[in-house]
Parts: structure tokens; sequence; C-alpha cells
């Protein structure tokens, strides 16, 4: 009961501290439009995203029905842009569920077992440092072939030495406090004390880090949707619509103006929320 | 610090041969098979498949292959590029210096930029000059870079015509040709590391603009402009120089699609056409040239911090 209050208790005042922030309102206001929209996509989306119009091509931004114009092959760019945040808001949950969870397992693993599993376990971390983000997974997907399921395990598996490294470091700073001593001393299995005392007291990190995470993939695939390396057209994934647009970028350049600031909507909605979140719950490390 | 750099190269080679795995997988664990991969489907006979096995030594044990690929880095042989026929480490030493200049450019460009816009922020903290400095430090990290490179090669290249958007420029025609070809590339692909160390910046500034030494500065009598650029900058500098090195490989990462979008002729524009070509040896080498060069960044910039800062000692 005496816990359940605390908690409560902890959980208003990260609340109101979150709320006092107006960035993060406003992200968090960013972000219910835009899964708002996602959710409801075939309802408020004003065409089907696929259908053609090519008499009505190339129309400009304002036009009779079209709000923001249309594309090269006259589909309505609103429609695109609003069922291309399914694509997008859907690899970068998937993404960052892997990554995190992937990520967490083993650096708990790590960080609470030690030897020679912790020592395997960092090692594979350098090597995946070592390669840049981008490269390895645009290496990866060249050979397993661009779509959307290898975007999003391609994504996640080479994301996840962020959060193995993360967790490791809070578990090695919570391996020897009093009250993990004491449920080891109560008789309890290592498994039992590993994922019921120490991994609820390393989530916090995760989440914030998480919410990084999700812009980070969805920036990710939008280039490897520009590349070619994504999701593919026809589907009205943001970075692919960019890359087809680029060839009529002197004809129209709102087929690619639009996606561009769908991306940096959605990225800029999860960091304000990200950023209010972190000082919400690490009060000290605030710099406004 | 010798012995501290000793250590350090001796670390290197465990993940040295784990990039090494890695790139090795890519292509001899891709599922299917990388063969018929390479060849495209018209070509992929089963004369040509069983040749170009051989040829390969795809035929081999995985170990026996990675042993006979170890071998060949060693000798610095990274194979032969299907699509060229010319040995991949003389293409990828071909493009690599156009990829370190574009690199080092956005590195500088950077910091140019992150510098007097995070002191700026930090010394009208909440007023004008702050919002100014983060409100491009928000939308730097926000925006995709392939989207920016577009936009300022619509807006400087095709509507003003002040700068060129493709290719490189040739150092016979002049410096300018060179740097005006550089500008768009070096700016876009710099971007969002100056919107992370405009932040930064700012954030240390007030931090060190908080200490008691910055403050007897003041109470002296010195001047404001002396003490943000003489007693708070030096002591700001350090941590933004040390991020702005760790975050070189996410400007390697960068080059592969900013390359890409202006043309650039680096390793990031030969791997995308070795993956668009099917080229898998080619891929291979730059991303194993990638990576090796990455480390050895990071390293480097691992040594400079401690060369660098009298606080830190390793023995």
């Amino acid at each position: 009961m005496a816990e359940a209050g605390a908690n409560n208790r902890r959980g208003r005042r990260v609340l109101r501290a979150f709320l006092r922030n107006r960035l993060a309102v406003v992200g968090t206001l960013l972000l219910i439009v835009v899964i708002g929209s996602a959710a409801l996509a075939p309802t408020v989306a004003p065409y089907d995203p696929l259908k053609m119009d090519l008499v009505n091509a190339y129309s400009p931004p304002g036009s009779e029905g079209h709000l923001l114009g249309t594309d090269n092959f006259g589909r309505d760019i609103l429609s695109r842009l609003i069922h291309g945040s399914r694509i997008s808001l859907l690899i970068g949950f998937v993404v960052v569920s892997i990554a995190a969870t992937v990520g967490t397992v083993l650096g708990l693993l790590a960080g609470y077992l030690g030897g020679w599993f912790d020592e395997l376990v960092m090692r594979a971390v350098e090597i995946f440092y070592a390669f840049p983000f981008l490269v390895l997974a645009i290496a990866v997907i060249a050979v397993f072939g661009p779509s959307i399921f290898n975007v999003m395990w391609v994504l996640g598996l080479v994301s996840w030495p962020l959060y193995a490294r993360l967790v490791r470091a809070q578990v090695l700073a919570l391996h020897d406090l009093e009250y993990v001593e004491a449920a080891r001393a109560s008789g309890m299995s290592k498994w039992r004390v590993m994922f019921k005392h120490v991994l609820p007291n390393v989530l916090t990190p995760v989440i914030v880090t998480a919410t990084f995470g999700i812009p980070e993939a969805i920036l990710a695939s939008a280039a490897l949707g520009f590349l070619g390396l994504g999701v593919q057209p026809p589907t009205p994934e943001w970075g692919a619509m960019i890359s087809e647009g680029k060839d009529f970028i002197r004809r129209a350049p709102n087929l690619i103006t639009w996606p561009g600031v769908a991306i940096m909507v959605v990225v800029l909605g999860f960091n304000f929320v990200g950023d209010g979140l972190r000082d919400a719950l690490d009060p000290k490390g605030k710099k406004g | 610090m010798l012995s501290y750099t000793l250590r350090r190269l001796v670390a290197m080679l465990p993940v040295l041969l784990g990039i090494a795995f890695i790139t090795f997988a890519l292509v001899s664990f891709a599922p299917g098979d990388a063969i018929r991969l390479m060849l495209g489907s018209e070509s992929a006979n089963v004369a040509n498949v069983e040749r170009l096995r051989h040829e390969l030594g795809l035929d081999l044990p995985w170990y026996e292959q990675f042993w006979r690929y170890l071998g060949g880095l060693v000798k610095g042989d990274l194979g032969t590029s299907i699509t060229s026929r010319q040995p991949v480490s003389h293409l990828i030493f071909q493009r690599f210096p156009n990829t370190l200049v574009l690199t080092t450019a956005s590195l500088l460009v950077a910091i140019l930029i992150a510098l007097p816009l995070g002191v700026l922020a930090a010394a009208q903290h909440n007023r004008p000059g702050d919002y100014l400095g983060m409100g491009f430090a928000m939308l730097g990290v926000a925006m995709p870079n392939f989207w920016l490179g577009l936009i300022l090669l619509i807006v400087f290249g095709l509507e003003l015509r002040w700068l060129p958007i493709r290719g490189i420029g040739s150092l016979d025609k002049g410096v300018l040709d060179y740097a005006s070809h550089l500008v768009l590339p070096a700016v876009t692909l710099g971007t969002s590391l100056a919107a992370i160390l405009t932040r930064l910046t700012r954030n240390t500034m007030l931090d060190v603009l908080g200490e008691d030494y910055v403050r007897t500065a003041r109470a002296k009598g010195a001047k404001p402009n002396r003490v943000l650029f003489r007693h708070a900058l030096r002591n700001a500098l350090l941590p933004v120089v040390t991020a702005a090195g760790m975050q070189f490989g996410g400007l390697l990462g960068g080059a592969v699609v900013i390359e890409t979008v202006f043309s650039w002729p680096g390793l990031g524009l030969l791997s995308i056409n070795a993956i668009r070509q099917r080229d898998l040896p080619m891929m291979q080498g730059s991303v194993l040239v990638f990576a090796t060069c990455f480390m050895l960044v990071t390293l480097l910039t691992d040594l400079l911090y401690t060369a660098i800062n009298p606080r830190i000692r390793y023995g």
C-alpha cells in the first residue's frame, strides 16, 4: 500500500513537471494529431492514396479538393501523407521495441551475471558501435532486399547496443545496493532478482532513450526509402515520396516539400516529448 | 600516454576482427544465393552461377572462406569488383579522399555554426538569442538531411543559380570551382551536427557561466565579452570538440545519403551504386572501410581528449 502511494505521488510529480514544460505539451499535441490521423487514416484522408488521376497531375497546393496539391500521377498528396504516417509510426515503434527489448535483456544479463557473458556482450556492442549506423543498415538491407519488414528488423538489430550499454551501466550501479542484496539473501533465484527487482529500476532511462529512438528510426527509414532501399513505391512512405518527387523538383517542388515537413513535425513531436520526459524524470539534469 | 595508446590499439584488434566477420557474413551468409543476387535474374543460368561461385570461393566451407578473406585483408586485397573488374581497394582509394574532404568540410561547417550560435544562446539565456539558437538546434536535428539537401539545391542551385548542384569541382579550374561544388553538400551534411553541437555548446556554456571562477572574473571587473570568450568558452570547448569528433561516424553514415543527392563521387556514392548494381564485393569493401575509418576516428578523438585535458591521466 505504502509503496503504491509513493509511486502515485511520484507519478503525479512527474506529470506536473512534464505539463509545466511548454514544448513537451506542444510535442504531445503534435503526436496526438499525427497518431490520431494515422489511426483514422481511411476516414480522415480525403482520397485513396494510390488513386491516380492523370488529368489533375501536378495540381498546386490549394487546388480544388487538394489542399496540398497532387503528385506526378495526380494522387492527392495530403492523403498520401496521412497514410504514410501509419508506415513511419509503425516502423518507429517496432524498431524501438526490438532494439529496447534485445538491448535491455542483454544489458541486464551482462551487468548482473558478469564474467564471460558480459565480455561477449560488450565486445559485440563495441563491434556494432564501430559501424556507422546507417551504413550497416544499408548494407544488410542491400543483401536481404528492400521491404518494410526488413527495414524494421534491420534497424532494430543495429540499434540494440545503445540500450544494452545503458542498462548494463545501470545494473552495475544497482548490483550491490542493499535492497538487491536483501532479495538475494532471502533465497530468491538470480533470475527472479534480476527481472523482478533490478529490471523495473533500470527502465526509466530506457523509456527516455526509446522516446528519442523512435524519431531516429523514422529518419533512418526515410533515408532508406529515399535511397530506394526501404518501403517500395507506390506505398506512400515519406522518404520514398521525396525520392519519387526529386525527379520533378523544377516542375513541382511541393512533391518533396510536404513529406519533408511531415517527417520534421513527427520528429520534433517525439523530441519535445523526450526532452520533457527526461527533464521531468531527472530534474537535476534540466537545462531548459 | 604511450602505453595507453598501445593498449587501445591492441584492444582494437578483436573489434577489427568482428568488423571483418560481419562484412564477410554479409555476403557469405546472405539468404538465398548471393550469386543469383549479383547476376540478376537474366544471366543467372547454372553455368554462370557455378563459375562465379567458384571464382569468389563461395564453394568452400565458411571458415575457409573467412580465412581466405582475412588473408586477403591483411595484404590489402578487398576482392574484385564484379561490374568494373578492378580491385575493390583501388576503386575505394580513388574515391575515399573525396568523402574525407566532404566530411571534414561538414565538420568545420558544423563547428563554425555551432560555436557562435551556442555562445549567443548561452549569453542571452531565455532571451531572443537563446530562442534563435535553440530553434536552430531543434529544427536541425528534426530535418531529414537528404530533404534539406534537395531544398538547398532548389533554392541556391536552381532558383538563384549561385552554386553548382552536382558533382565535384576540379582543382585545375581553381580553388573557387572546387569550393563552390563543396558548399551545398557540406552545409547539408553539417547541419544536423551543427544543431547537436549548438545545443551542447549552449548547455556547457551555461554550466561554465555558473562556476565560481567566472563569478570571480566578473567581480574583478572583466568585460562581459572577455568573460564569455576568454574564461567561459575556453573551458566549454573541450566537451564540444570531443562530441564533434565522436559524431564523425554520423557524418560518414550521412555521407552515403548526401553524396547520392549531390552526385558527389565519394565512397558513399560508390557503395550505393555498388548496391544498385548488385556488386557485393564492392559493397563489402566500402562497408569495411567505413567501419575501420569510423573506429580510427573515435580512437583519435579519445586520444586527443586525453592529451588536451589536463585533468585526465591514463596510466
